[in-house]
């Protein structure tokens, strides 16, 4: 700032020491953005290049510098470490592909009915869409092994039409290979048989979420879009009555009003929805920690999971600190991907585009990449 | 403004001195002396029945010795420990599993006292090898399991069998499991993984490692898995997931089973949860190549360098004397680990006979450092036994567990 040049430097002036009390205030928040933030991550990013096997301190004496070995074991080395790191990779893969579009376009439509102002009983039905939300996944997981057991409630639900239901949490089935074996083909033809990318042949990479793997799915939709639903009721209720009534006035019909000018104006809450939501299932981990995670043919294991697992149990912390960053870098592109797919086309929609709310809450996930949506 | 600022750093400085004490704590002085030290145990228990009896030792001990100690039961052993380790605050005392053992010993993590204890001599041969690296006798075992085939006895009557029907070979087990066999209940079940599965590969003949070669893939152990799996085409053999249970027990508390293979814990087991249930356990029916059965133990595991190590001998003797090993086998089930121990318990529990009997044939499970990654993929592969190829599954194994021998031996 140039006016601080002309400032005279002594005799005080009334914002004399600013910055020392600004330091001084922050301090606490900074230290324990360093303690809790930034020194773990440096720390784990040192064990994800190293051979500590979890005793003592990861900068004891003993730990020795291993370069990528650590990253070249679950990528490129053949082995177990690699495979289970593929198939975990696949799994979470078909996860975040059905989870995210889905607890997106279930949240909308709940927000969009929830919004609505001839709605008796409002209040009761977004108390209830929201309750998964704030009840612990845990406690979800098990209510959910009761009603997926071979004889619980939703296969007797279904037994009544007649179909008989699989062992959901157990059935390792992959959705796309039974669909498949209902065609006759139930093995793989030989070109797609032979190990392909991470050790795993292309035919387990085609497989699709498993049953197992299925019944989470409708589990995080069911916990997750309630969250949702409230980032898009805030936003709703900041598009205005009169952007309705000019929407009226145009002749268009509920259908096109949603599609042409609910869903834009929406665009900046979208993007906050998909973000988290993408961060928030490529990160799974309480379900599969509940369900055991080598249940189902090892179908229901995720990269969250596999890097629990190698450190505290197969005590190959190194292994475990390097899936962790080679997730937090999927994490990374695929939000950047994601931005740049849902960027704003074209400079004069731009103004029209930011409702307030959204806006905040978009800034405040959007802390990959800066240019782009603002 | 002056006194703003400094109240302001004041504030700050505050702040931080507030949750500095907050992280620091324990570090109290810990003297030379015996008495007065406070250990903590951590447990991985069957239940409560074993939770009280081990707390009830430990009271015990500590109140003649003028100690504390602290027993934690916890919910998942092998996480807890390697966050204690990675965190340099292990508990003083610990359960350390017979699949973990050779990773901790290989790691560095436990301390190798076992030669100094007073009764280092008394334990079964067999247990002292299975907790020993290098080597070297590390950690006492604190007791043992082997292996029983439990026979639901309202279904064996109801099946018109008698005692002389009692399998002694794998023909007559296929065919009292086929003959218990009804709608409601299959004749068969045990946990699907390495540790039950694996006796039949060893009744075979087979083994996992033979010397310095790892033979998983042989025909001994196709033949054991084939075996199996002719039990499960003729719908006698289920494993407890497909009877909706969590383990062998439930499943055979349920009835959903007339007979399973598990270890003396299901006795605690059924007393606790099914007390109605009418059973005996038998010794498993011998293979082609004769009796194999498997013998599991958790030792007293301590960690390196533990500050409170004489304590910690001294309740470790205490724990593994003959009479307290004794009233643990009362309390929850166990084998005595000595070899006076054992035979008292024989005299003592005759209806667990069976499972002293059966460490004439018992063998350690494969559990060297990385075989346990290993193992585990297998009990995936495991749940493909009813369709798969047995030489697939083995393959498979084989591999695996060739390139963690070669990691651990190279």
């Amino acid at each position: 700032m140039p006016r601080t040049a002309v400032r005279p430097r002594r005799g005080g002036g009334i914002r004399r020491g600013e910055a020392r009390s600004g330091w001084l205030f922050i301090a606490p928040s900074v230290i324990i953005t360093a303690v809790f933030l930034v020194i773990p991550i440096a720390l784990a990013f040192w064990v994800s290049l190293s051979d500590w096997n979890g005793f003592q301190s990861p900068l004891n004496p003993r730990v020795n510098f291993v370069g990528l070995e650590n990253y070249a074991a679950i990528t490129v080395d053949e082995g177990l470490d690699r495979r289970n790191f593929g198939i975990s990779v696949r799994n979470n893969l078909y996860y975040v592909l059905l989870v995210v579009p889905l607890q997106t376009i279930i949240s909308l439509l709940l927000a969009v009915q929830v919004n609505r102002a001839a709605l008796r009983g409002k209040g009761f039905f977004r108390t209830a869409f929201y309750f998964p939300s704030v009840t612990s996944t845990v406690a979800i997981v098990i209510v959910f092994q009761f009603l997926f057991t071979a004889s619980g409630a939703v296969n007797a639900v279904i037994g009544a039409f007649g179909i008989d239901g699989p062992d959901w949490f157990n059935d390792s089935t992959g959705l796309v290979h039974g669909a498949l074996s209902a065609f006759g083909v139930s093995g793989p033809p030989p070109a797609l048989a032979e190990p392909g990318f991470l050790g795993i042949s292309a035919w387990e990479w085609l497989a699709g979420p498993s049953v197992a793997m299925t019944s989470l799915i409708m589990l995080a939709i069911f916990t997750t879009s309630g969250t949702f639903m409230l980032l898009f009721l805030a936003a709703l209720q900041s598009i205005g009555a009169e952007i309705d009534e000019a929407t009226l006035m145009d002749g268009a019909g509920p259908v096109r009003k949603f599609f042409s000018v609910t869903v834009p104006m929406l665009r900046p809450t979208l993007f906050t929805v998909l973000t988290l939501g993408l961060i928030g299932s490529w990160q799974v981990f309480d379900q599969i920690y509940v369900l055991g995670g080598a249940s189902a043919g090892g179908t229901i294991s995720t990269p969250a999971f596999l890097a629990y697992r190698s450190s505290f149990v197969d005590l190959e912390w190194g292994q475990g600190a390097a899936i962790a960053f080679i997730l937090f870098l999927f994490i990374i592109v695929l939000t950047v991907l994601q931005r740049w797919l849902l960027r704003e086309r074209g400079p004069k929609k731009r103004k029209n585009a930011s409702s307030k709310t959204a806006d905040l809450a978009a800034s405040a996930t959007a802390f990959t990449v800066d240019g782009g949506l603002r | 403004m002056r006194t703003s600022q400094w109240s302001a750093a004041a504030l700050a400085a505050g702040l931080v001195v507030t949750l500095a004490a907050c992280s620091s704590g324990g570090e109290s002085g810990d003297g030379d002396v015996q008495t007065g030290q406070e250990l903590t145990m951590l447990i991985g228990s069957s239940g409560d029945a074993e939770t009280t009896a081990v707390q009830a030792a430990a009271d015990a001990w500590a109140a003649e010795t003028g100690n504390t100690v602290e027993v934690i039961a916890a919910n998942d052993l092998v996480q807890q420990l390697g966050q204690g380790f990675s965190g340099n605050n292990p508990p003083d005392i610990f359960y350390m599993p017979w699949d973990q053992f050779q990773t901790y010993a290989a790691q560095g993590f436990i301390e190798p006292y076992a030669d100094e204890l007073a009764n280092a001599g008394d334990f079964l041969p067999a247990l002292a090898e299975q907790f020993s690296y290098d080597g070297q006798f590390y950690c006492a075992p604190k007791d043992f399991s082997t292996l029983g085939l439990q026979i639901n006895l309202d279904a064996w009557e109801a099946a018109g069998l008698t005692d002389a029907d009692i399998p002694t070979d794998w023909d007559q087990l296929a065919s009292v499991a086929q003959k218990l066999t009804t709608g409601e209940q299959v004749g068969l079940s045990m946990g699907r993984e390495y540790a039950r599965v694996g006796v039949f590969m060893n009744q075979a003949g087979g083994s996992l490692v033979d010397g310095d070669t790892v033979v998983a893939d042989s025909p001994e152990n196709a033949e054991g898995l084939a075996y199996l799996q002719g039990l499960i085409a003729d719908g006698s053999l289920k494993f407890p997931q497909e009877l909706e249970a969590g383990w062998g027990g439930e499943a055979f508390g349920l009835g959903k089973a007339a007979m399973v293979i598990e270890g003396p814990w299901i006795n605690g087991a059924m007393a606790n949860d099914f007390p109605d249930r009418r059973f005996i356990s038998v010794e498993l029916p011998a293979g082609p190549a004769g009796p194999s059965n498997f013998a599991f133990s958790n030792c007293w595991g301590m960690p390196v360098g533990s500050e409170t190590k004489d304590a910690t001998l001294d309740l470790i003797e205490f724990l593994t004397s003959d009479e307290q090993q004794l009233a643990f086998a009362e309390a929850f089930g166990v084998i005595p680990s000595t070899e006076s121990g054992s035979a008292a318990y024989a005299e003592q529990f005759p209806e667990n006979a069976a499972f002293v009997a059966g460490v004439a044939s018992a063998t350690s499970p494969v559990a060297f450092q990385g075989a346990s990654a290993a193992l585990a993929d297998f009990n995936v592969q495991l749940e493909q036994i009813g369709s798969a190829d047995p030489s697939t599954l083995l393959g498979t194994l084989q591999t695996n567990l060739q390139a963690a021998f070669d990691e651990a031996n190279g």
